[in-house]
C-alpha cells in the first residue's frame, strides 16, 4: 500500500470512527448522550456567530490588499527565497500572519481557497499551517497577562521559532503527501 | 500589532490601487470580502454545532479525563520543577488534553488556571519561571488531532475530500510541538 492510500484511509475513517465511538463509550458510562450533545452544541453556535465581526474585518482588508495588487508585490518580494526553497510563494504571507492574528490568518487561508480552489496544493498547505498551530502572540498575552508576568524570558523566542518549524514542516509534508 | 497590520493592509491596498489605476476594483473587493466572511461563518455553524455537541459528550464521558491521565507521565517529565501532587499538574494535563481534542474554549481557562498555580511556585512574581515557559511553548505549538474549522471551510468551498488535511496537520503539529519542547529544553539548560 502506498502512502497516498494510507493517508486517504486515515482521513476518511478518523471522523466517522470518533462520531460512533464517543457517544457509544459515553452511553455505557451512563452519560445522557443526546441531552449532553444539545448542551454542547449550543456553545458551537455561539462560537461560530461570534467570529463574524472579526472575520468580516479581516476578509475585507485581505480582499482589498489582494485586489489592489499589493499582495502580489509582497509575494513577489519573497520570490527569490521561495524559488530557492521550491515552496509556493503564496503561503509566505500566511506564515507571517499566523503567529500574530488568528482571524487574520483564517481570513487569508479562506481567501487562498477561494482564489486557488480548496483542493489545490497551496490551499492544502495553508489549511495545514492554520490548523496545526496557534496564535503565539495571543496565547502569550493571555497567559502571561492573566498572572501579571512582565519578563517573559525566552517564551516568545521559543514560540516564534516553533511556528517557523511548523510552517516549514507543513509545506514539505503537504508537498510530499499531496503532490 | 493587529491594529497596525489591519490598517497597513487597507492603506497599502488603497495606495497601490491609486498607482495602478485599479480603484474601481476596490469597492467590489470590500463587499466581496465582507460577503465571503459571512458566508464562511454561516457555513461554519453546522459543523461547529455538531462538533461541540460531540465534544461535550466526550468530556462528560470521561474521554478528556482519560486523556489527561494518559498524558500525566509525559507531563511530569516536561515539568521537573513542579511537584507531581501540586494542583498545577492537574490543570496542565487538562489543558493539553483539551488542546489535543481541539477544544480551544476549554483549553484556555485550564491553561490560565495552570499559570495561576505555577505563579504560587514563583519566587519572583513578575518574571516567568521555566515551567511557565514550557507551558507556553506547548500551547503556542498547539498539538491538534482534528482541525475542525479548516475541514468545515474546505467543505463549504466544495472540496472533494475535506478531511484529507487531517494526516498532514497531525504530522505538522507533531513536528512543531517536538521542536518547541526541544528548544524549551535548550533555553532552560542555559540559565
Amino acid at each position: 500500500m502506498n502512502t497516498m492510500n494510507i493517508v486517504t484511509i486515515i482521513a476518511s475513517w478518523s471522523i466517522p470512527v470518533l462520531i460512533v465511538t464517543i457517544p457509544l463509550v459515553a452511553y455505557f458510562r451512563k452519560v445522557p448522550v443526546y441531552e449532553c450533545f444539545i448542551d454542547g452544541a449550543k456553545d458551537g453556535f455561539q462560537s461560530a456567530i461570534q467570529i463574524i465581526p472579526h472575520l468580516v474585518g479581516m476578509m475585507v482588508a485581505i480582499s482589498v490588499f489582494r485586489e489592489s495588487g499589493a499582495l502580489a508585490i509582497v509575494v513577489d518580494g519573497f520570490g527569490i527565497i521561495t524559488q530557492w526553497l521550491s515552496i509556493p510563494e503564496e503561503v509566505v504571507p500566511l506564515g507571517l500572519l499566523r503567529p500574530i492574528s488568528g482571524t487574520g490568518s483564517l481570513a487569508y487561508v479562506t481567501d487562498l481557497m477561494k482564489v486557488h480552489g480548496p483542493d489545490s496544493l497551496v490551499s492544502q498547505i495553508g489549511a495545514t499551517i492554520q490548523g496545526s498551530s496557534d496564535t503565539t502572540l495571543y496565547v502569550l498575552t493571555v497567559y502571561f497577562g492573566a498572572i501579571g508576568i512582565e519578563r517573559t524570558r525566552y517564551a516568545l523566542k521559543v514560540g516564534l521559532l516553533s511556528d517557523l518549524a511548523g510552517f516549514v514542516a507543513s509545506v514539505y509534508i503537504c508537498m510530499w503527501l499531496f503532490k | 500589532m493587529v491594529n497596525l497590520i489591519w490598517l497597513i493592509m487597507l492603506v497599502s491596498g488603497f495606495v497601490v490601487s491609486a498607482i495602478n489605476g485599479t480603484m474601481h476594483k476596490l469597492t467590489e473587493a470590500v463587499f466581496d470580502g465582507a460577503q465571503s466572511a459571512v458566508t464562511v461563518c454561516f457555513g461554519l455553524i453546522s459543523i461547529m454545532v455538531f462538533w461541540m455537541g460531540l465534544m461535550r459528550i466526550a468530556e462528560k464521558g470521561g474521554l478528556l479525563a482519560g486523556l489527561a491521565k494518559g498524558l500525566f507521565p509525559v507531563v511530569r517529565r516536561l515539568f521537573p520543577d513542579v511537584p507531581a501532587t501540586h494542583p498545577a499538574m492537574g490543570y496542565i494535563v487538562s489543558n493539553m488534553a483539551a488542546n489535543l481534542l481541539g477544544l480551544g474554549n476549554a483549553a484556555t481557562p485550564m491553561g490560565i488556571k495552570a499559570m495561576q498555580q505555577l505563579q504560587t511556585l514563583n519566587p519572583t512574581p513578575k518574571h516567568a519561571t521555566p515551567a511557565m515557559c514550557t507551558l507556553l511553548a506547548i500551547n503556542t505549538a498547539s498539538i491538534t488531532l482534528i482541525p475542525t474549522t479548516m475541514i468545515a471551510i474546505r467543505m463549504n468551498l466544495g472540496s472533494t475530500q475535506p478531511a484529507s488535511i487531517i494526516p498532514s496537520t497531525i504530522l505538522a503539529t507533531a513536528v512543531a510541538t517536538l521542536f518547541a519542547i526541544i528548544l524549551d529544553r535548550y533555553f532552560r539548560s542555559r540559565i
